[in-house]
């Protein structure tokens, strides 16, 4: 034995020490394992997580106002919808104020064309508008445009704003700029050409009742100086400039404070009013409330849930414990028949098992027929099995009991019945041998099938949605309701969240209590 | 609708028209998912010159909303478990007494607390003003609380009649075509009552952003599907009404049963004679409330 091995490191072969080498083979061997399943992980990070991700984002929505733009992009009534989960009537509020403010900027545009036809064109207001120095406020205003609409900002517009109109006439030339952006970016017209939104006149009208731009404007000598000018000279027949009395006019609730506390209180980029909504709470301009009583309802499906659900594993353990032993300690052939009559329903589909036991369950179905030949139940008095919690729990026991049977058998195939023989030959009763000998060994099966037909019942929907009625629907029956009829993703998606944090919730419980490690699925 | 706005969201619309409810047209208009329509230049005038849009009338409820059909929310019961005294008005629903037995109702609150109004005694004029106060909800509730533990509640429009067949119900809200095709195609003991009869229409939407050339094929089917005669002929198939006004002379026979189709028709003068037409504007704007009550008041 030599002095180096014994106070040096020990080396391998090539030389390296031996721990650099085996820590150099573990991680070739780990990057082998991430490498081998790097398709699969590719496939459901790209397939499940991000949408996931994006869908649990939505719970937080984005709100925006600047009502004419706004109309034009269509945001206003999207705002309106999403408010009109918070506030009945505030959704037609903004749709109908969005027509009409059409209506007021069509008043100024008449006045216009009065004074002087070339007004109401194109070319005028390109004149007028185009220039250069005015490229701080056109970004501004595309700023204001992108973040309303998801669009690209292309570099060419075929339009730069002029600083000296944007001095002489800040409101229409924010207008005009809006307009252009929204005309070269979203239609993709040539901007030269067309003729603005209504809403620039107003602008321009609001502009022009200034008494300093109105000498301004007689000063100006640019493009489009005559007929400003001109109309400067009929000024007073222009209709007034009373931007507030419009609104009033058009809904006095947007002289409400009520609409505008609304609007602040949801004006954040972020809102927690989807999650409160989801428990039953809301978000007023007073901060945080409870709703009302006969509004509360979330909680109430949340707690029926996850306690049907329970009931549900109940007796998916107590129907399948026993079919799982008979296959287990069956012979084979007969084990086999056995098998084959739980995998049938298991294989066929979904609804149309659930639509068998409405057939059985009807109050003029199979089974209530049978109760009445046999004198059972009388024939005016027949039992209401179905469209009620009993039917829930009835057709999904049927559905997921498979899922219990399954994991409990292959448990309980790995039990020797040597076991039992050795119990009941030491002097146990039946009774003790299955209890104290069998029954623990056979726990990590059921543990494993509880898991497994719990977290499938609290997310099931077809079953409760057809069988359950009034009091046998669960929460994700609400949560398809929102997504797909009501629309109100975001509340849909605080509710799955919600869902999946107690599921998550229970499953750290279960790992506390039971053990993650008791749990077998197979061998 | 969902899966609509999804495909928007994708950038990838793979629909090029839609057949939705009116309701629907006007929130898919709101969202920008669907394209304005520019009626009179996108579709087919009348036969006599009448441009399309006054053709159409009140039946395009959003600028974005090609009308199809007319057809209504209505009631079916069962000939042999009501006696010799059919019901002749939408109160029958709430009479036990008269006519016992299970009813099928909508799942949602729409028809159901505009009856229960109407039965409680509220003038018909005076229903959404009443409905748009939180008392007047309460009211509605209140009264299909007298009938709750009666009533079999529908998700799907099929159930009504499947459960009329079964005879599982004495009574139940359906679409008209249903029961029409019930009673008359099936041959089942049901009868129909027109009264207080929820007229809605159906029709197509095209969704917004459709690249040229699939939107040039779709408006020349739209014009084409939505002109006066072809109108009137889909009629000749299920007893729902034609959205224009030209196209109700020429509604003839069913194409198998050779029966005329017109006294089946919701608009029909003898079958409206107590109408609702869908109030869109004030559901767009109640229906998250109602319907929150609804449910809760359900779950209770």
């Amino acid at each position: 034995m030599s002095e180096t091995t014994q106070s040096g490191p020990m080396l391998s072969a090539d030389g390296v020490p031996l721990k650099t080498s085996l820590a150099r083979a573990l991680r070739r061997q780990k990057i082998r394992a991430l490498l081998l399943i790097s398709p699969l992980l590719a496939f459901v990070l790209i397939t499940f997580i991000i949408p996931i991700a994006s869908m649990l984002f939505r719970s937080v929505g984005v709100l925006y106002l600047d009502m004419y733009r706004a109309v034009e992009a269509k945001a206003h009534t999207r705002l309106g919808s999403r408010l009109n989960y918070e506030q009945s009537g505030i959704s037609s509020l903004f749709r109908t104020s969005g027509r009409k403010l059409e209506d007021v900027g069509e008043d100024f545009e008449d006045f216009f064309k009065d004074a002087d036809s070339g007004m109401v064109k194109g070319p005028f207001w390109h004149g007028l508008m185009q220039g250069e120095g005015g490229e701080d406020l056109l970004n501004d205003r595309l700023g204001l445009l992108t973040d309303l609409t998801s669009l690209e900002a292309s570099s060419d517009l075929g339009f730069t704003l002029s600083g000296e109109t944007a001095a002489l006439l800040p409101w229409a030339a924010r207008a005009y700029a809006d307009w252009a952006l929204f005309t070269a970016i979203v239609d993709e017209d040539d901007v030269s050409k067309k003729k603005p939104w209504a809403g620039v006149y107003a602008a321009l009208a609001l502009d022009l009742a200034d008494p300093a731009t109105q000498s301004a404007v007689a000063a100006y000598s640019g493009s489009g100086a005559a007929e400003l000018q001109a109309a400067v000279a009929n000024i007073a027949d222009m209709p007034a400039t009373e931007f507030r009395a419009y609104f009033e006019d058009i809904d006095d609730k947007w002289v409400s404070g009520e609409t505008w506390a609304l609007l602040k209180v949801f004006g954040s980029q972020y809102t927690s009013g989807y999650f409160l909504n989801a428990v039953d709470m809301k978000l007023t301009p007073d901060g945080i409330e409870q709703r009302p009583d006969n509004e509360r309802l979330y909680l109430k499906l949340f707690n029926r849930t996850l306690i049907m659900s329970m009931i549900i594993t109940v007796s998916c353990i107590l129907l399948g414990y026993p079919v799982a032993w008979l296959l287990a300690n069956l012979p084979m052939r007969s084990a086999n028949v056995l098998m084959i009559l739980v995998l049938l329903p298991f294989w066929t589909s979904l609804l149309v098992r659930t639509s068998a036991w409405k057939v059985l369950l009807q109050q003029q179905g199979v089974i209530n027929d049978i109760f009445v030949w046999l004198g059972f139940v009388a024939d005016d008095a027949r039992l209401v099995m179905m469209n009620n919690s009993t039917g829930t729990i009835i057709a999904m026991t049927h559905i997921l009991l498979p899922f219990m049977i399954l994991p409990l058998y292959s448990v309980m195939k790995t039990i020797p019945p040597s076991y039992l023989r050795a119990a009941k030959s030491l002097g146990a009763t039946n009774w003790t041998a299955f209890w104290r000998v069998y029954f623990p060994q056979s726990v990590p099966g059921i543990g494993a099938g509880s898991i497994l037909v719990f977290i499938l019942a609290i997310g099931y929907y077809i079953t409760p949605e057809i069988v359950g009625g009034t009091d046998g629907v669960f929460i994700s029956n609400r949560i398809a309701y929102h997504i797909s009829s009501s629309l109100n993703w975001g509340l849909a998606a605080a509710l799955g969240t919600i869902l999946l944090a107690v599921v998550m919730l229970l499953y750290w419980l279960y790992d506390r209590i039971v053990g993650i490690d008791n749990v077998k699925l197979g061998g | 609708m969902a899966k609509l706005r999804a495909m928007n969201e994708a950038g990838n619309i793979t629909w090029d028209l839609v057949d939705v409810e009116g309701a629907d047209s006007i929130r898919l208009c709101d969202e920008g998912l669907a394209m304005e329509i520019d009626h009179d230049s996108m579709l087919a005038a009348a036969p006599d010159g009448t441009s399309a849009s006054d053709d159409f009338g009140d039946s395009i409820v959003s600028d974005c909303f090609i009308p199809q059909i007319v057809f209504s929310t209505t009631v079916g019961y069962r000939l042999d478990m009501v006696g010799d005294t059919p019901p002749t008005s939408i109160c029958s629903l709430f009479d036990l007494d008269a006519y016992p037995g299970k009813r099928a109702l909508n799942k949602r609150p729409l028809a159901n607390v505009e009856w229960a109004l109407l039965c409680d005694g509220v003038p018909k004029d005076e229903i959404y003003d009443v409905l748009a106060t939180s008392e007047g909800q309460d009211r509605a509730l209140a009264k299909l609380d007298t009938i709750k533990d009666s009533v079999i509640w529908w998700s799907a429009a099929a159930e009504t009649p499947q459960l009329l067949a079964d005879g599982e119900i004495v009574m139940g809200s359906t679409y008209n075509g249903r029961l029409f095709s019930a009673i008359a195609e099936q041959n089942q003991p049901i009868g129909m009552l027109w009264d207080a009869q929820m007229l809605d229409f159906d029709g197509w939407i095209v969704p917004a952003g459709l690249p040229e050339d699939r939107l040039a094929r779709v408006m020349d089917f739209l014009n084409f599907a939505t002109d006066t005669q072809r109108l009137a002929d889909q009629a000749a198939y299920i007893s729902y009404g034609p959205a224009r006004a030209s196209s109700a002379p020429l509604v003839g026979n069913h194409a198998e049963l050779g029966i005329p189709m017109a006294p089946h028709m919701p608009t029909d003068p003898a079958n409206a004679q107590n109408v609702f037409v869908t109030q869109y504007e004030f559901w767009a704007d109640y229906r998250d409330d109602i319907d929150a009550k609804f449910q809760a008041w359900l779950a209770k």
